[in-house]
């Protein structure tokens, strides 16, 4: 007899039959009816028909009766809510009730009738079960009150809720404080800005005492919980991370990943000198391996915060590749995953087994992973220089096997070797051209085109190759015109005598016959160049590339940092923010890292004010199959203008492009790679004589912005030496830098009777080695009550000894009286020199390079400037902006700067509309000058 | 938190939903199917799938889909552990977990998910606590039910749910008092072409049967704790005596649990049983292809190795096979292109081999990907890790308990390569 036959009864009057049933005097009658009422319902029949007969049997002593008319209830009391009413009696006895079991049942099920009339009646009987005697109940109360807060929030607060919930953390039963706490994060997720989970360090210690004893999903909101909460020194972190390590021997795979975030945030505050840092890294290990011999969806979950954790703490995994070999029949998902991890996991030490591993790979049955693979050894070879000849040869073997995807994807990532390594590995390039009709994807054909346009002068038949192409040009995808264009025009500047022809022929498609404005820019930039000056063409067009960066696909760090806060979490599965897709537009709070400096102004506020509502414009975080550099890059490619056709062409090249070299040679150089002076050439004819082109002279307005330096920011001047202490003489002064050079402007006044000459000046050694660069000249003798106006200039080439603070100078000024002695400080900015910019490349680079314990991070308050303004104030200060974005209504801006002895200072600065606070970020391989760069930051910014 | 959850079958149709907030309508499931269609397999369709208002977390066991159905930032892990865990409990339950199994109880199914979650939050999760609170279906126990009138909806709190040991319900007792742990080992290995090892690791685990009197409190120990450097604990283990001592001290849960499951990583050398001496071979201009694989005990520390199976996913391109097998019984699928060959023990002094041709498509070009050959087998009486229980004590109680420890050693994902 199973419950099968409840299923059976498909009957018309079957609704009739039940109510018959349900309203049977025998018990054991109504109990079957119900039964096949839930039967029914389970598999979304609809029989809220029969409410009235069922909440009639709800006044029973048999248990599982009520159960099931609870059940019923749940699920059709909104439909029938007047109805629904007539059970509140039974529930608020069943509140009374001496049995705990149903006490809690019964708080239970009100908490899931989502009827206002009946929530009313609902909060005294949970009031009574909050503060219960028996802790099963008291648990099950505490979840009741999130219930009830999503359906009444207002009403939870009123009756002071929140407040008992609160006490419940300090419940004696843990498994009452994990419910607690679960319930008060649900709350808190809604409402962002109440600080209901305030934690401090008592507080903690209870979490951290429940933690042994609950259930493991206890367990997981307590750690979810502890993540949040921000340690005072180092000796609190590594106290919660000695008692947290034992969860990650833990059987449930939630509850290792939620103490692994845990560790790995506040991991960021311990020194990295600390032995414990080191045990705490090799205990990370084991329990992240383990993950991935769990259940495929898991290791899925698993492997994509491996990937966020490898990228932030490479050391932790360096010895594992092995685990992540790809087996035959993992589902695709894992497959792909793993692979992404392996090439991240690359080195010099194991890329020969990775090689080998990736090359069995190639020769799998599934397309996707197939043609990943063969892409991920290019990117080992670029990864891994001392690989790169042994991954050339594995492609061309690849080629080989004429196998129409493998050869196309091969083609691809040849061309990014070809930018990575020039002039080593060309020889391959007659195979290559061998299989030049088999390719039917454009992002092969392009790259081909790159490299055919690229190497032009050693392929005898270049000429003939581009025009097989150019006869379908009209059927090509723009990536594929595009590289076509650019091809051609590079092959004509190589051998200029036999493709005139040629070149004429694809500048009149291009601009002529093209609907697509990209291309159409493009074609007449380059018409321009070639009419006007050959040689700034080919210096523009066949400049010299930046390289390539060997890490592809990296997150960028700041979104990083605030994706290892949320590991374990479905941003962390998304490689997003949780703003970015989070229902609902609830305003989220940020997560951020401790800082591991325990400077005074991050620890102020840690958390960066709450976002407000997140903007359309969400950058891709998660770069697309074809997408090899980092969404960095790719974003920050545009200029920051609107409305000229450039700025979009760029963005949407993006992609193929930064890598590929060919097309961008042209943006990228005029814009930050090519001197100046060849921009301003080209510029000026074209400008003149173009009847034309709009888009051409929107492009140089671009680089305008660039020229035009005013000199940087100057202090009013300041009293330095009063009177009172220089027998009369009264010195105040200030620092000012104006194209390239620095100076001291001094205002000398004589407030004493006797007329003063013979003035001379001398600095102490300092930290930059200022001195001045000529005698101080005061011509006439300053007579008493005449002040006199002078600009001292300086160099910075004086003998250096670090002062304390750093920017302190000490002055001896002397007279016909005296020697005077005085120090002052001066702005850093005066010492930050023209040539500080950057480029994008280097700035990616640099950026990962500096590590992490040299970052600083500050708060700009009270500065109610907008980014564009921003940015121009800085750059006239020789604060230069390397690269913009915006992320979820944030901008922020990359910007360098480069002081007189060479030190490089990087750093981000995020502006965010409406809100008068902003956030820098520093980083510098002499982290001392941080707090000094800080300084002139807000000096600037503020004045 | 969990919002919902739809079990559906692998032609699609949703045969239970439950919910746990407010009712979210099956359509959302449309976007699951739009996925389903779109992975090839029924393995491959993604475990986390997006949707406009939802997120819908799913795991494909016994031929069934579990989606379950979340609103706000929920860690995925624990949705697709507590998935894994219904699943695992229906087992337990019922013995199997299947469409027609889960049909035919489903007013327990429905209870028993009720249980597990309020509101989303878990509620009770361990078999043991559950198994009190809704008593698993018996063909005794729906006679008697029939009969007598009652339920199999216990009336009583679980005694072990606010107790200090959760796991356990107090009050046990048995006639017979007996512990039996099982100490069982998967290898995982990837043999390449030449028969060397890419990766081998070992997963091992120690199962639990104990079914003792009253509150014992055991210890463990092992003659090779060293190995163990990478475990996880039932939570009944004391952690602290695990890390000093590496000794294991626990109150052990009534029945069947895991006690703990190790990881024996590829760093360690992980012995490798078996071999396999393979030669497939493709010609381009025949349509016949020749295939030969013979099966060999390797490092076996004496024992035999049993139950084994090859099991081959072979190219498309292959239309039939006509092979003949030293010992053991052999099929060939000429739909999915699968080849099993049941080989039973090895003999080491007569080896099994299967040897024979391949027909292939006339005039077609010799298949791209080299088959895959899987393996699975069994060993009696040996861990292969090396892993040796020392000794079993019991404290806290007066009695003699029977004590006994078997080890074995089974394939896990074993894959050789051609």
């Amino acid at each position: 007899m199973t419950d099968s036959k409840y299923f059976t009864t498909t009957k018309k009057g079957e609704i009739f039959e039940l109510k018959a049933e349900l309203n049977s005097d025998k018990k054991e009658k109504k109990k079957e009816a119900v039964k096949k009422v839930i039967a029914s319902m389970t598999v979304g029949k609809d029989v809220s028909a029969l409410f009235p007969d069922v909440v009639n049997c709800m006044q029973t002593d048999n248990l599982e009766l009520k159960k099931l008319v609870y059940l019923y209830l749940m699920n059709y009391a909104k439909s029938q809510p007047d109805m629904a009413i007539m059970a509140v009696n039974t529930f608020v006895k069943d509140c009374e009730d001496p049995n705990p079991l149903i006490r809690a049942l019964a708080v239970r099920t009100m908490g899931c009738i989502r009827v206002d009339k009946i929530t009313e009646y609902l909060c005294e009987p949970l009031r009574k079960c909050l503060k219960d005697e028996d802790p099963y109940v008291r648990k099950t109360a505490a979840v009741c009150v999130a219930k009830l807060h999503d359906i009444n929030a207002q009403l939870v607060e009123d009756q002071g809720f929140l407040d008992t919930l609160k006490d419940l953390i300090s419940d004696s039963n843990p498994m009452v404080v994990a419910n607690a706490v679960a319930a008060l994060s649900e709350i808190a997720e809604s409402h962002p800005s109440s600080n209901l989970l305030d934690l401090n360090p008592q507080s903690i210690n209870k979490l951290l005492t429940a933690l042994n004893e609950c259930t493991e999903w206890g367990q997981i909101f307590i750690l979810d919980c502890l993540a949040n909460y921000m340690p005072k020194d180092d000796r609190e972190a590594q106290s919660i991370c000695e008692r947290v390590t034992p969860r990650l021997s833990h059987a449930n795979s939630a509850v290792v990943l939620s103490a692994v975030k845990v560790l790995m945030k506040f991991m960021e505050m311990l020194s990295k000198d600390l032995d414990y840092y080191g045990t705490l890294l090799k205990k990370l290990a084991p329990p992240l391996v383990t993950l991935l011999s769990a259940e495929p969806e898991l290791q899925y979950v698993a492997l994509r915060n491996i990937n966020l954790i490898v990228q932030k703490r490479p050391e932790i995994l360096k010895h594992e590749m092995k685990v992540f070999f790809v087996k035959y029949n993992d589902p695709i998902y894992v497959k792909l995953e793993k692979l992404d991890i392996m090439i991240r996991l690359a080195s010099q030490a194991n890329i020969a087994q990775v090689l080998a591993e990736l090359k069995e790979y190639a020769t799998e049955v599934d397309v996707d992973f197939v043609r990943k693979a063969v892409r991920a050894i290019g990117r080992c070879a670029i990864k891994v220089e001392q690989s790169a000849e042994r991954c050339v040869s594995t492609l061309l073997d690849l080629i080989q096997t004429k196998v129409n995807y493998v050869v196309q994807e091969a083609i691809v990532v040849i061309k990014d070797i070809f930018r990575k390594y020039p002039n080593k590995y060309e020889s391959v390039i007659a195979t290559l051209c061998e299989n030049l009709d088999s390719l039917d994807e454009p992002e092969a054909r392009a790259a081909m085109i790159w490299i055919v346009g690229e190497y032009a002068e050693r392929i005898d038949n270049a000429d003939e190759l581009l025009e097989s192409f150019l006869e379908g040009f009209h059927d090509e995808s723009t990536q594929v015109q595009l590289q076509l264009l650019t091809a051609i025009v590079k092959l004509f500047l190589k051998k200029p005598t036999e493709t005139q022809e040629l070149v004429q022929q694809v500048l009149s498609l291009a601009t002529q016959d093209s609907d697509n404005p990209d291309l159409r820019d493009r074609g007449y930039i380059y018409w321009r160049l070639l009419s006007t000056d050959p040689v700034a063409a080919k210096e523009v067009v066949l400049a010299e590339k930046p390289l390539i960066s060997e890490e592809t696909d990296l997150i960028e760090p700041t979104l990083l940092d605030e994706l290892i806060c949320y590991i374990g979490t479905l941003a962390s599965v998304y490689h997003k923010p949780p703003s970015a897709f989070v229902e609902g537009g609830r305003g989220v709070v940020h997560k951020s890292l401790p800082p591991r400096t325990a400077s005074s102004e991050s620890t102020e506020s840690p958390e960066t004010a709450p976002a407000g509502a997140p903007s359309g414009d969400q950058p891709d975080v998660i770069p697309a199959q074809g997408d090899l550099l980092g969404d960095l890059l790719n974003l920050d490619l545009g200029p920051p203008v609107s409305g000229p056709p450039l700025a979009a062409s760029s963005v949407q090249m993006g992609a193929v492009d930064l890598l590929g070299g060919g097309l961008d040679s042209l943006i990228g150089d005029t814009n930050f790679g090519a001197p100046p002076a060849a921009v301003t050439t080209a510029a000026t004819p074209a400008r003149l004589g173009a009847p034309i082109s709009s888009g051409l002279s929107d492009l140089f307005d671009l680089t305008s912005g660039v020229g035009t330096l005013s000199g940087s920011y100057v202090a009013p001047k300041a009293v330095w030496l009063p009177a009172i202490k220089a027998k009369g003489l009264e010195i105040s002064g200030t620092f000012t830098r104006q194209v390239g050079s620095i100076s001291m402007d001094l205002q000398l006044t004589n407030k004493a009777l006797q007329v003063m000459t013979d003035f001379a000046i001398q600095f102490n050694r300092n930290s930059f080695g200022l001195a001045p660069a000529a005698p101080l000249q005061v011509h006439a003798p300053l007579s008493p009550n005449q002040t006199v106006e002078l600009s001292l200039p300086l160099n910075t080439v004086g003998s250096v000894m670090k002062m304390e603070p750093l920017n302190n100078l000490q002055v001896a000024v002397k007279n016909n009286i005296d020697v005077f002695y005085f120090s002052t400080l001066y702005p850093l900015h005066v010492l930050f020199v023209e040539d500080g910019k950057m480029d994008r490349q280097m700035f990616l680079a640099t950026w990962k390079d500096i590590p992490n314990e040299n970052e600083a991070q500050f708060q700009i308050r009270d500065c109610p400037l907008n980014t564009e303004a921003a940015s121009n104030k800085l750059q006239s200060s020789n604060i230069f902006t390397v690269a913009k974005r915006s992320v979820e209504g944030q901008d922020m801006l990359y910007q360098s700067l480069k002081l007189t002895n060479g030190i490089w200072v990087l750093a981000e600065l995020r502006i965010q509309p409406g809100n008068p606070s902003m956030t820098l970020s520093l980083k510098c391989r002499a982290p001392e000058v941080s707090q000094h760069v800080y300084q002139a930051y807000e000096t600037i910014l503020k004045n | 938190m969990i919002h919902s959850l739809f079990l559906i079958n692998s032609s699609g149709d949703i045969f239970l939903e439950k919910h746990w907030k407010s009712v979210v309508s099956r359509s959302v499931c449309d976007y699951f199917f739009e996925a389903q269609e779109r992975a090839t397999e029924a393995e491959n369709v993604p475990p986390v799938i997006p949707t406009p208002h939802h997120y819908l977390l799913s795991v494909y066991r016994h031929k069934i889909f579990f989606v379950a159905v979340i609103q706000t930032e929920v860690p995925p892990l624990f949705v697709i552990e507590f998935l894994h865990r219904v699943v695992d409990t229906f087992q337990d339950y019922f013995g199997v977990c299947s469409e027609p199994v889960i049909k035919d109880n489903v007013v327990v199914v429905y209870e028993v998910l009720e249980e597990m979650l309020d509101n989303g939050f878990p509620l009770a999760t361990e078999s043991n606590i559950l198994k009190e609170l809704i008593k698993p279906p018996t063909i005794l126990r729906t006679v008697v039910n029939t009969i007598t009138g009652s339920t199999n909806v216990g009336d009583q709190l679980p005694t072990g749910q606010l107790s200090v040991v959760p796991w356990r319900r107090t009050g046990v007792k048995y006639t017979n008092n007996e512990a039996y742990f099982d100490v069982v080992e998967e290898i995982d290995a990837i043999i390449d072409k030449s028969g060397s090892t890419v990766t081998a690791e070992i997963q091992g685990v120690i199962d639990a049967c104990v079914k003792l009197t009253g509150m014992p409190d055991l210890t463990l120990s092992f003659m090779n704790p060293r190995l163990l450097d990478d475990v996880s604990f039932h939570p009944c283990v004391r952690f602290k005596r695990w890390e000093s001592e590496r000794i294991l001290s626990f109150i052990p849960p009534d029945g069947n649990f895991r006690l703990l499951s190790y990881h024996v990583s590829a760093q360690n050398l992980v012995a490798i049983p078996v071999y396999v001496k393979h030669n497939i071979s493709f010609r381009d201009s025949s349509s016949l292809g020749r295939f030969e694989i013979t099966v060999g005990p390797k490092q076996t520390m004496g024992k035999t190795i049993e139950g084994v199976i090859v099991t081959s996913q072979m190219p498309k391109g292959v239309l039939n096979m006509s092979l003949t097998p030293s010992q053991g019984t052999h099929t060939f699928d000429p739909v999915t292109k699968m080849l099993s060959w049941d080989v039973g023990k090895i003999n080491p002094q007569k080896l099994p081999s299967l040897k024979g041709t391949m027909s292939l498509q006339v005039g077609a070009s010799k298949p791209d990907e080299n088959p895959t050959i899987n393996l699975q087998f069994k060993i009696q009486q040996l861990a292969i890790s090396g892993l040796k229980v020392n000794r079993l004590d019991m404290y806290g109680e007066k009695y003699k308990p029977f004590k006994g420890i078997k080890y074995m050693t089974k394939a896990g994902k074993f894959q050789v390569r051609t």
